[in-house]
């Protein structure tokens, strides 16, 4: 496909299409191309074979499975993560590296995908909050330690946390909760409080050590 | 603040695997290109489309580039070794400590995963005038928007300003002076190995620049001296909030202490001006005395004069004086401790 073209991903549905239902399409067309009402024709110069030229198909090791892409050059992890992959659990809260909501693990440890560019992270290991439950749905520790707690409120903010504190238990499984509160310091909440998070995140720890334990 | 637009303008994007392919990029699209290390810098510019480089040369693929080892006695660190692992390294920690604690002090730990030393110390100025494209000095045009009666200028500077009052923004950068750390740059002529007091360049020099750095240019490592391994250190911030928060000032300091005097010392603040400042003046003047809160307060005056404060900033010339009085005399206990 050359690079000023855009494919209309959904042809044969009914004119009114929900988003969601535009953005499962999309997953199930295979290897993803780009989705016109986000993603502006983008010719700029003709690619070059120098070396670190970059090919916008790319596959992308996404909670484990290979995930074949169409990924512009200016892509930011976050943006292929949620419409082209349709894993949307990870949230954009400002998209400035300013608030940790689209915090995901790459190589286990914890980055703002809003500010990485998808073609960075070719060959690395890419975990969201969809990732962390196992096969049989049995959720991540962490996870349930949210729900042990009733950690959160809206939940806008919560995979970022999550994510972030798995990351951070892989440095220090046993923390204190000064420690935690400072290992996951790249977290915002808007509406609900960071004691009754940290409860939870410790809650978590604590489920993660006891799991590892048996 | 910020305005969250779709996706950033198309550019074309190189990720070289080499330092030789990457000035190769560099030195082909001179001032087309823009060079990006971990990016955090980076994406603001271009996500808020105030600055457009056509190409951008993403340094993440060169492996030689990234890194902390071992050199003549001190160490070298690769320019795109992240501010966490210079956090955590266990020589940095334990010889280095002040570039340990400035590294940490910056940003969230995300930003440290992913952002670089290259990239801290090469950052351009929070001014947010300039950051949101109004057409200022340093952005070429004929007015500073941070400098007249009615601007919001409590961050700005307080020394060293010619029509432009930005400041440096990085926390590593005074740690680094403090340390007499080298800083390796590969020219499209060769290697060239430059002070760190000297990387860093004010208004007068160059409005538009914040270093010494030229298109087609790359910062390669960074080299810590064993001279100054195991001194007297004392970092501090002083910033609004303990995470994400850039220095409203802070200071580092080096001192070599022997029969309880002040044998050899370097000093650095930053974010008083738009270079970090090394005083040497003060350097001088403490010299041969003992660090206690005496020769503190003499260093503090000595190193506000000539302090300029703008309408919301004064509050920056104690502030200045106290750091650096905390810096060679320590911070005294309080009474009932
Ligand atoms: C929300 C937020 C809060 C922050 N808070 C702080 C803070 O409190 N203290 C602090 O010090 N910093 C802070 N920062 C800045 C951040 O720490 C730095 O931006 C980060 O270290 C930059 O590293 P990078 O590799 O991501 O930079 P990049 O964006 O990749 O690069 C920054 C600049 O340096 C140039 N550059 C980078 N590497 C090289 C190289 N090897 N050779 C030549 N040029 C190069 C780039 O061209 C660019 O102009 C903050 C940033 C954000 C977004
Ligand atoms: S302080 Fe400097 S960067 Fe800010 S508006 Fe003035 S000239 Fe521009
Ligand atoms: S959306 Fe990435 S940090 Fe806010
Ligand atoms: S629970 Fe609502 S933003 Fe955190």
């Amino acid at each position: 496909m050359a690079d000023h073209e855009i494919e209309q991903p959904v042809t044969s549905t009914p004119l009114v299409v929900s988003r969601r239902d535009l953005i499962k399409g999309v997953i199930a067309a295979g290897a993803v191309s780009s989705a016109s009402y986000l993603f502006r024709a983008s010719a700029v110069w003709s690619q070059t074979s120098a070396p670190g030229a970059v090919e916008r198909l790319v596959t992308l090791t996404v909670n484990g499975q290979q995930r074949r892409v169409d990924v512009m050059k200016q892509e930011t992890l976050a943006t292929t993560l949620r419409y082209k992959l349709g894993l949307t659990g990870t949230k954009i809260g400002c998209d400035r590296s300013e608030c940790g909501a689209c915090t995901v693990l790459i190589d286990d440890v914890p980055h703002y995908s809003c500010s990485i560019l998808t073609h960075t992270v070719r060959g690395k290991n890419i975990v969201t909050i969809e990732g962390l439950a196992s096969a049989d749905g049995k959720l991540h520790p962490v996870q349930q330690g949210v729900i042990d707690e009733q950690g959160f409120q809206c939940a806008f903010c919560m995979s970022g946390f999550i994510m972030a504190t798995v990351g951070y238990l892989k440095t220090n499984p046993n923390p204190s909760r000064a420690e935690l509160a400072h290992g996951i310091s790249g977290n915002l909440c808007r509406c609900q409080d960071y004691d009754k998070i940290l409860n939870a995140m410790m809650r978590g720890a604590e489920n993660l050590r006891r799991a590892n334990r048996v | 603040m910020a305005v969250i637009h779709d996706v950033m303008p198309a550019f074309e994007l190189f990720q070289p695997p080499t330092v030789d392919d990457a000035v190769r990029l560099l030195g082909q699209y001179r001032e087309d290109a823009w060079v990006m290390a971990g990016g955090l810098d980076t994406f603001d510019w271009l996500k808020d489309r105030i600055k457009r480089p056509k190409v951008v040369v993403d340094l993440s693929q060169v492996r030689e580039l990234s890194g902390i080892r071992e050199a003549n006695g001190g160490l070298e660190i690769g320019a795109t070794t992240t501010l966490t692992e210079v956090v955590r390294h266990p020589v940095i920690r334990g010889k280095y400590g002040i570039l340990s604690t400035g590294a940490e002090a910056a940003a969230s730990p995300q930003i440290r995963n992913q952002g670089t030393i290259g990239g801290n110390v090469s950052q351009d100025t929070r001014c947010w005038y300039y950051r949101a494209g109004w057409p200022c000095y340093r952005a070429g045009g004929n007015t500073c928007f941070a400098d007249t009666p009615t601007a919001i200028n409590r961050e700005h500077a307080i020394l060293g300003a010619d029509r432009c009052v930005a400041v440096n923004p990085s926390d590593s950068a005074p740690a680094l002076i403090a340390l007499d750390a080298k800083f390796v740059i590969r020219t499209p002529k060769g290697e060239r190995v430059v002070d760190a007091e000297d990387y860093f360049i004010g208004p007068g020099t160059d409005i538009t620049r914040m270093n010494i750095l030229r298109p087609g240019d790359l910062l390669t490592a960074i080299r810590l001296p064993a001279d100054w391994a195991g001194a007297k250190f004392y970092f501090e911030k002083v910033r609004d909030r303990n995470v994400w928060d850039f220095p409203l000032m802070n200071v580092a300091s080096a001192m070599v202490i022997t029969g309880g005097k002040i044998e050899r010392i370097r000093l650095a603040v930053n974010a008083a001006a738009a270079r970090p400042l090394r005083l040497a003046a003060v350097e001088d003047a403490v010299r041969g005395k003992e660090p206690n809160a005496a020769t503190g307060e003499i260093a503090g005056r000595l190193a506000v004069q000539g302090a300029r404060p703008l309408r919301f900033n004064a509050y920056k010339i104690p502030l200045m004086r106290n750091l650096v009085k905390r810096a060679i005399g320590g911070v005294e206990q309080a009474a009932w401790a």
